[in-house]
């Protein structure tokens, strides 16, 4: 195992690593302004393999970090030794607690309470307990095992009742953060209760009462492109990471601290990210990398293998629903219980606006003035719980639609009518006072999902016989069709946009304009995460639309531009979109201006016309031609940064839950079409269609492409995906691809979608975040599907074979 | 321990290479190839898949040692391959057997000047204009099945493979061909488009 790779062909020495990002420009054959399904400008690099992810990074002499991680849930540390380890040939550093270079030795995106490196206790499975450095990735491995850590262990908290019992292991001893005044107890980060209306006098108008206690399991983000990245250590002391990440200011803030150096000395630059879901917005591997370069003076590229990654990252909090509600004889709710009690992990994460947004969207998207709620995240030994795609809203939407098929039933109503009829729609007022001030269309969203042609019954018969590949078991070969029953099933949620909660959702964007090579161009430099959701696609197209160019060139993003806050919450193209459209405004003002000075006198336009620029020229609204911009700008270039808000939110009440806490809402809607072998408990979904308010799609190509990607997401937590974690000992039983299993394209439906625009008139161009509604209500959907065709209850997702053939 | 073969047509010798690492690995850190994806290094995923001679197979399953004087094509040269490939009416280097053109014996794929001639391309990128494609890569982006593209490379080989194989794939026969590629964005539905456009665009040429 010798260190020394062949120097790639492109390898450069000394100076920038491998895979360095460098700017996308579309040129001037690129047509597309905002609305128009233009291409990504990533396309090509990602289509020949030239495209680098942070796993691709590469640099001469770099060293691998490895991480050594706790192989048990809950364990005082005795002793560490790491003689062993250091002394093998090849490894330059081996770091525990004691070698961390400051007093600031955790980190957390809200409570800082996640150890850099275990201190004297773990806490769950798979915590970081020591990182390596050596020459070959091998190499790092076999030392980090070496390394004997004695571990005295400790009894788990699993669940509530564990969480919760009089007796009960702390957690975390000596809380200090900002919720531990108003938690219940010390293992419950954060409670948010919502109380609206009278719920004890509205039951008394229903003349149907349902109840049910729902479990969503744990899921997993799955992104295909590992935790990864390089940290470069630098001359002047401070050190340069390339990274996969969702939020780089966001990770700055945490890493800089824990170093001991400002920010200006820890420069990030964003890697190519194979995926995120929520699953990047906190820490991995950011901090073991720079400070394993600090140590040894060497470039050092860490990258997690599928095992490890399961342990690398937060997971979807699974969850404990209850729920109750009411209704009349023709169909109205009359009133709505719930409590959600979401399993955060041994680490705060996320949790708390987790909390906040499953109170806060626990009812869905129905009118319903009389409610009682309870959310509330614990403190465990299991994995660590944070951000996944739907946030909070997944967990709830699972349980409320589940009950409204059940009401619809007493009732007597058909379930869609049930629900159109129950619908919210612009001005209904929320659970936590806030009125609903842009378009709600949920009721036709429902109509017009089920006005989607059905597919077919009995595709797999043809004149040769059944085709097993479109049966429930596929080719396994286990039904030509017997046994084999059909369901449908249907469901709708609501999804906020955006941070909540006051918090201050900003974002940065610069804009220059110049000319180059005779024709006006334009570069946007911001610090947006593209994880693939296609911002990069969407800069272009605004700055088209905006400043009248078609040469448009997106800088790699970094922490030399101001913070452009996570890709998460659906934010990205609202915020950062908001800003880049902002920041072309501005730019425009500013060559307009140049416009005036040099040619105002020759055309009473300049002065009194609304202008535009348009085709590279300044045009009044009327079309008529002022001047070229390359005459206008003539040599100068304009440049503007700025950052840019959406409207101010505020905090929950913490007793009554009342307030302006979301910024916006989406709705999408699901029809789940399902085939299922009752004798084998096999499900085939057969088709999943979607119709999703858009506000206005930006990129409509790429808007059905998220659409899609979120309803598959919703379906594997419906049917196959879910983290189990041993009862008992709180350790992860399937870390791997083999035993999570993730959507293929086999399990996979077709996925017609229907995009309805209704403009919000407080967004840009009056869009709606749209990346996570899908996520909602595909489980649900396909949940009621199966129920449809089976007759079971079916209270907890995924649905296991077992559960269907009555072998659970 | 030494390892001799060809990657895109080209000899490649990587040196010093430990027993234990797999085709990925030496592709992606010794050859400066890193368009082989690593998502889960355990054969699940087949963001790594190559071919083999001729063959897809998921380059983290075989040891290095395993392609020594044979024939690599990753996704960087699967503009190239596709290329060769129409030229020969529709034949794989050595995939319909005899001499390939030019005399050169058929291991050796790619001739030596096409060999010589081929290279990553540089890191700035004029993107997507002017670019020779093959017409699967041409059709995903086309399609929108490219988001956050980790899949991608792989699901081009594997996709590319087919259509060699079958040129007018049923939607079945499409699924059954990828079940061995995981993507995590897309949903699947627009990698299907993108088969399709690529299979229909191919049939319009024939």
């Amino acid at each position: 195992m010798s260190a020394k790779p062949i120097p790639a062909a492109s390898a450069r020495q000394g100076g920038a690593p491998v895979g360095t990002p460098t700017k996308l420009t579309q040129g001037s054959q690129t047509r597309g302004g905002v609305g128009e399904s233009t291409l990504r400008p990533d396309g090509t690099l990602k289509v020949t393999g030239e495209f680098a992810y942070s796993s691709d990074m590469w640099h001469e002499d770099m060293l691998w970090g490895q991480i050594l991680r706790s192989p048990v849930a809950h364990a005082e540390i005795v002793s560490i030794d790491t003689s062993e380890a250091l002394a093998q040939a090849g490894v330059y550093a081996v770091l525990t607690y004691d070698d961390l270079p400051t007093d600031v030795r955790n980190y957390g995106l809200e409570i800082q309470d996640t150890p850099v490196l275990a201190h004297g206790k773990v806490r769950h499975h798979g915590e970081p307990v020591a990182i390596v450095a050596a020459d070959h990735p091998e190499t790092a491995r076999r030392a980090a095992a070496r390394i004997k850590v004695e571990y005295r262990e400790l009894p788990v908290v699993t669940d509530e009742a564990s969480a919760t019992a009089p007796d009960a292991v702390l957690v975390h001893e000596n809380r200090d953060d900002h919720h531990v005044g108003h938690v219940p107890h010390p293992n419950i980060v954060h409670r948010q209760p919502i109380v609206r209306g009278d719920v004890a006098a509205a039951r008394e108008r229903a003349d149907f009462v349902v109840e049910g206690e729902y479990t969503f399991g744990m899921q997993d983000q799955a992104f295909l492109g590992p935790e990864s990245g390089l940290a470069v250590p630098a001359e002047d002391g401070g050190v340069d990471l390339y990274v996969a990440t969702q939020w780089l200011h966001s990770d700055l803030r945490q890493i800089a601290p824990v170093l001991g150096l400002p920010e200006d000395k820890v420069r990030m630059t964003l890697s190519g990210v194979g995926g995120a879901f929520g699953g990047r917005e906190d820490l991995s591997m950011q901090i073991h990398a720079c400070l394993l370069a600090l140590r040894t003076g060497k470039p050092v590229k860490i990258v997690y293998n599928r095992f490890e990654s399961f342990f690398g990252h937060v997971h979807r909090h699974p969850a404990k629903l209850h729920y109750e509600h009411g209704a009349t004889k023709d169909g109205r709710l009359t009133h709505m219980k719930c409590r959600i009690v979401l399993d955060g992990g041994a680490y705060a994460s996320a949790s708390p606006a987790v909390v906040g947004n499953a109170a806060s969207l626990s009812v869905g998207p129905y009118v319903l003035d009389d409610v009682d709620i309870e959310a509330l995240a614990l403190y465990s030994n299991n994995p660590p719980c944070g951000a996944m795609r739907g946030f909070g809203a997944v967990q709830a939407c699972f349980a409320y639609e589940a009950q409204m098929d059940k009401l619809a039933d007493k009732v007597g109503m058909d379930r869609v009518e049930f629900r159109r009829l129950n619908a919210m729609s612009q001005g209904t007022v929320m659970p936590t006072g806030q009125p609903v001030d842009s378009p709600a269309p949920v009721a036709e969203l429902l109509r017009r999902v089920k006005a989607m042609p059905l597919p077919p019954e009995r595709q797999w018969e043809s004149s040769e016989g059944a085709d097993v590949r479109q049966l429930p078991g596929g080719l396994s070969n286990t039904t030509h069709g017997e046994s084999v029953v059909r369901g449908v099933g249907y469901a709708v949620g609501i999804k906020n946009v955006g941070f909540s909660e006051g918090f201050d959702d900003y974002s940065t964007a610069r804009v220059r304009m110049e000319v180059a090579g005779g024709e006006p161009v334009v570069t946007v430099h911001t610090a947006m995460a593209e994880v693939g959701q296609g911002g990069v696609t969407v800069h272009a197209q605004i700055a088209r639309t905006e400043l009248g160019v078609a040469q448009v060139t997106i800088q790699p993003a970094d922490t030399r531009v101001g913070s452009a806050g996570s890709t998460s919450a659906s934010r990205q193209t609202y915020v950062t979109g908001g800003a880049v459209k902002n920041a072309c405004e501005l730019v425009r003002e500013k060559v307009l201006e140049i416009g005036r000075r040099k040619f105002g006198t020759y055309h009473p336009a300049w002065a009194t016309a609304e202008l535009l620029l348009e085709g590279g020229k300044v045009v009044t609204d009327g079309g008529e031609v002022l001047a070229g911009l390359v005459d206008v700008l003539d040599g100068e270039s304009v440049e503007v940064e700025e950052e840019w808000r959406h409207r101010p939110t505020e905090p929950f009440d913490l007793r009554t839950g009342q307030g302006f806490g979301h910024v916006q809402y989406s709705f999408a809607a699901h029809r789940a079409v399902v085939e299922v072998d009752t004798e084998l408990g096999l499900v085939k979904v057969i088709e999943l269609a979607c119709a999703q308010d858009v506000g206005k799609a930006l990129n409509p190509l790429s808007v059905v492409g998220q659409i899609q990607g979120g309803t598959i997401q919703g379906l594997g937590i419906a049917v196959m995906e879910e983290i189990i974690v041993d009862p008992v000992t709180a350790k992860v039983r399937n870390p791997s691809f083999t035993d999570y299993l993730i959507p293929t394209i086999l399990d996979t439906p077709t996925i017609p979608v229907d995009v309805l625009e209704l403009a919000d008139d407080h967004a840009p161009y009056g869009l709606r975040g749209i990346g996570e509604a899908p996520t909602l209500s595909s489980t649900p959907a396909v949940l009621a599907a199966i129920r449809n065709a089976t007759g079971l209850r079916l209270d907890r997702t995924p649905v296991r074979p077992e559960h269907l053939t009555g072998t659970a | 321990m030494r390892v001799n073969f060809t990657v895109n047509g080209r000899r490649q010798e990587a040196d010093d290479v430990w027993e234990g690492e797999s085709l990925l690995y030496v592709l992606r850190e010794r050859l400066g190839l890193p368009g082989s994806k690593n998502a889960c290094e355990q054969g699940e995923c087949g963001s790594c898949t190559v071919r083999l001679d001729g063959v897809p197979v998921c380059s983290c399953l075989v040891a290095a040692g395993q392609v020594e004087g044979r024939e690599v094509v990753t996704v960087e040269g699967l503009a190239d391959y596709a290329k060769q490939r129409a030229a020969q009416g529709g034949c794989a280097p050595g995939a319909c057997g005899g001499p390939s053109p030019d005399g050169a014996r058929a291991e050796d794929g790619t001739s030596v000047r096409d060999a010589q001639d081929w290279s990553a391309r540089g890191t700035d990128s004029q993107t997507g204009e002017g670019t020779e494609l093959s017409p699967i890569q041409q059709a995903f982006i086309d399609a929108g099945a490219v988001q956050c593209g980790f899949c991608t490379p792989g699901l081009l080989v594997a996709a590319d493979e087919m259509l060699e194989r079958n040129p007018t794939p049923t939607d079945a026969d499409i699924r059954e061909a990828l079940s061995g590629n995981l993507c995590r964005c897309t949903g699947y539905e627009k990698i299907m488009d993108a088969v399709r456009l690529a299979a229909a665009r191919q049939g319009e040429v024939v």
